[in-house]
């Protein structure tokens, strides 16, 4: 295996790690704040339908991912209204949300474009271009490392950098801000919060908010920047992927990048080589494209370290009276 | 609200002449719906075909659920029309079961084998197609390497990679073919950012044309072929309007004959096994203004040569599903 070939396979691997981080984060924003969100992949879906619907329509790329990132805001308030305000059980909003964003998508794009469930081919400015960093042309001949800036650090979509930049935000709004403090103070021990006289409510859903337009934007790069239009369930369950990523990560960013790349990689690797040959054993593309699931469920039961969601994970937050 | 207008207007127009119809053939649309630019409008453009030249009319149900595959059926075995076309191999179990409590209603289904006396079982030989794609993407492509990109790794697709395997060496025996398979699930044909790595991972392995049979994955595969400067093959109905100068041709599989015929033959349906091949216009590769360009002079010959050859039985393609192997190509 050449320096090329590994480039190319890492390259693919920062593609395909992007929509994962980006719902991954999504996921960490809300669960740190106590709402369990499954419906990452129905907000995916959405905002990939309504950035490339969009897209379409006025031929921007950029009203096009306001579109989608609406659309999954959407979503999150609905998420929202009944698993906060409403107290109802997490896990049955998100799944609900998986549902409806399922047909929704296929039916409104039927009755726009008849093109059973997709939208039309997006095309100029209605796709996000990869973009050239400045002197990517200039250093390719130097070895091993102008290739490597060329093949993997430039030449991806704007949202690709954006999904790279939200984890040293991300970890830095957590952790580093009241508000961060806050949020995940609302995740572990609501009543604290309560009696410190900050609203339990208000910050839950600033964190369902942020979860919404992280998804948003993870949708819309499915849908514009990595492919040019949308198909029915072209998400393709990258939502739980993510999920799966989330907890792999125990809800920290830097982990959860770690963990996307991870991820990404042995999806990266799986398309590239069908089967492994390693002498002794084949190993089969299913396996890999079974590790990252095999990988959480390890986690999960406790081998590598343990792996604590936020405490007040799932529960609805009732006033003491 | 036109779409939901159109619904209701068609729900109710049809309660509404439940009792008029007469033998009156019916046609159910698999739950891609009707205009899915594939599968199910190639045969609603059969049925069409059928009712412009006889001045005929026909009944159409959408399915939008598993749970009315049954009841659509019984309904209109009920309502006395006959005969009921169905698209999709998933009518098959329902099928079985439903056909003989009708036993004077004939019944045909497509891309499906249901053993009873009154049900015609159409499938086609997808293996030829593939092998007269397969044979054109060897002549357009310089590097000597093809790919094929499959959906969901099933017999049926690996039918398709077999033939168009065999095709291309037919005309360079050294020509490398690449397979990947999407998935093992059924996600596998709806994850065009899947088919969008594979057509890359295919191109930097040399691979300049690639045929898709994968679905809506096969809308990545072509995507990212157009986008990468190389072509890219369509599959079922004809794609080649998707990128203009970019689609080297499709393997169409003429549904709309096959239901036009069912159609056509009415109340005295053949049944039993139809094979759609290469030989009866079952089977073919699309030729348009879109793709006029691509295929040469050359090309065109020696593909209607072998188009010839499979019509008339000289040559045989080898059909993955009978024995599970294929002699071109290692899955």
């Amino acid at each position: 295996m050449d320096l090329f070939t590994i480039l190319q396979v890492l390259d693919s691997t920062v593609r395909l790690a992007t929509p994962l981080l980006l719902a991954c984060l999504a996921g960490l924003f809300s669960e740190r704040a106590g709402i369990f969100d499954i419906g990452l992949e129905g907000k995916m879906l959405a905002a990939a339908f309504f950035a490339a619907a969009l897209a379409a329509i006025t031929g921007s790329v950029w009203l096009g991912l306001l579109a989608g990132i609406a659309a999954s805001l959407m979503l999150s308030a609905i998420h929202g209204l009944a698993s906060i305000t409403f107290r109802g059980n997490q896990l049955i909003s998100g799944v609900a949300i998986n549902f409806l964003a399922a047909g929704m998508t296929v039916l409104i794009a039927q009755d726009l474009f008849s093109q059973g469930g997709r939208t039309p081919s997006l095309i100029g400015k209605g796709r996000f271009e990869p973009i050239t960093l400045p002197f990517a042309e200039e250093v390719i001949d130097i070895p091993v490392l102008g290739p490597i800036y060329y093949e993997l650090i430039s030449g991806h979509s704007i949202l690709v950098y954006v999904a790279f930049l939200m984890v040293p935000l991300s970890w830095w709004v957590l952790f580093r801000t009241r508000f961060g403090l806050r949020l995940r103070a609302v995740g572990e021990n609501p009543a604290a919060v309560d009696t410190a006289g900050v609203s339990v409510v208000g910050l839950r859903y600033a964190a369902v908010a942020i979860c919404g337009v992280l998804c948003g934007i993870a949708g819309a790069y499915l849908a514009t920047g990595l492919q040019a239009g949308f198909v029915k369930d072209m998400t393709a369950g990258r939502g739980f992927i993510a999920l799966a990523a989330l907890i792999f990560a125990k809800w920290r960013p830097w982990y959860a990048l770690y963990a996307c790349l991870l991820f990404g990689l042995l999806q990266a690797v799986a398309l590239r080589y069908q089967n492994i040959d390693l002498g002794l054993i084949t190993l089969p593309v299913q396996f890999m494209d079974a590790l990252p699931y095999v990988l959480t469920v390890v986690i999960l039961a406790g081998f590598v370290g343990k792996a604590i969601p936020p405490r007040a994970g799932g529960q609805p937050y009732v006033k003491e009276r | 609200m036109t779409f939901m207008h159109k619904v209701l207007a068609t729900t109710a127009a049809m309660a509404l002449s439940a009792g008029a119809a007469l033998a009156e053939p019916a046609l159910i649309f698999d739950l891609g719906g009707k205009f899915d630019k594939s599968f199910n409008e190639a045969a609603f453009a059969g049925a069409q075909r059928w009712a412009e030249e006889t001045g005929k009319s026909f009944r159409e149900i959408e399915l939008q659920s598993e749970a009315q595959r049954e009841q659509a059926l019984r309904r209109f075995a009920e309502n006395g029309n006959n005969p009921i076309v169905m698209t999709g191999f998933a009518f098959g179990n329902v099928l079985s079961e439903v056909a003989p409590d009708y036993p004077e209603t004939k019944f045909a289904i497509i891309d499906m084998v249901v053993d009873e006396p009154n049900v015609r079982s159409v499938v086609f030989n997808e293996h030829e197609g593939s092998y007269l794609v397969g044979m054109m993407a060897a002549m357009a492509s310089d590097s000597g390497t093809v790919g094929f990109i499959g959906g969901m790794d099933i017999p049926l697709i690996r039918k398709f990679a077999c033939g168009y395997a065999q095709g291309a060496k037919a005309v360079n025996g050294d020509i490398t073919v690449l397979s990947n398979m999407t998935g093992t699930t059924p996600a596998a044909w709806n994850d065009p950012v899947k088919g969008s790595e594979l057509t890359k991972a295919q191109i930097s392995q040399g691979a300049d044309v690639i045929y898709a049979a994968a679905g809506g994955t096969g809308v990545g595969v072509l995507q990212t072929a157009a986008d990468e400067g190389i072509l890219s093959v369509g599959v079922d109905s004809n794609q080649n309007y998707m990128h203009p100068g970019k689609v080297l041709t499709s393997m169409l599989k003429r549904v709309d004959n096959a239901v036009y015929d069912a159609m056509t033959q009415g109340e005295a349906l053949e049944t039993g096994i139809n094979v759609m091949g290469v030989g009866n216009g079952g089977i073919d590769y699309a030729l348009d203004e879109h793709n006029e360009a691509l295929v040469g002079e050359a090309m065109k010959t020696a593909v209607d040569e072998a188009k010839g050859k499979i019509a008339s039985g000289e040559l045989t393609v080898h059909d993955y599903t009978s024995d599970d192997s294929c002699p071109d190509l290692n899955f």
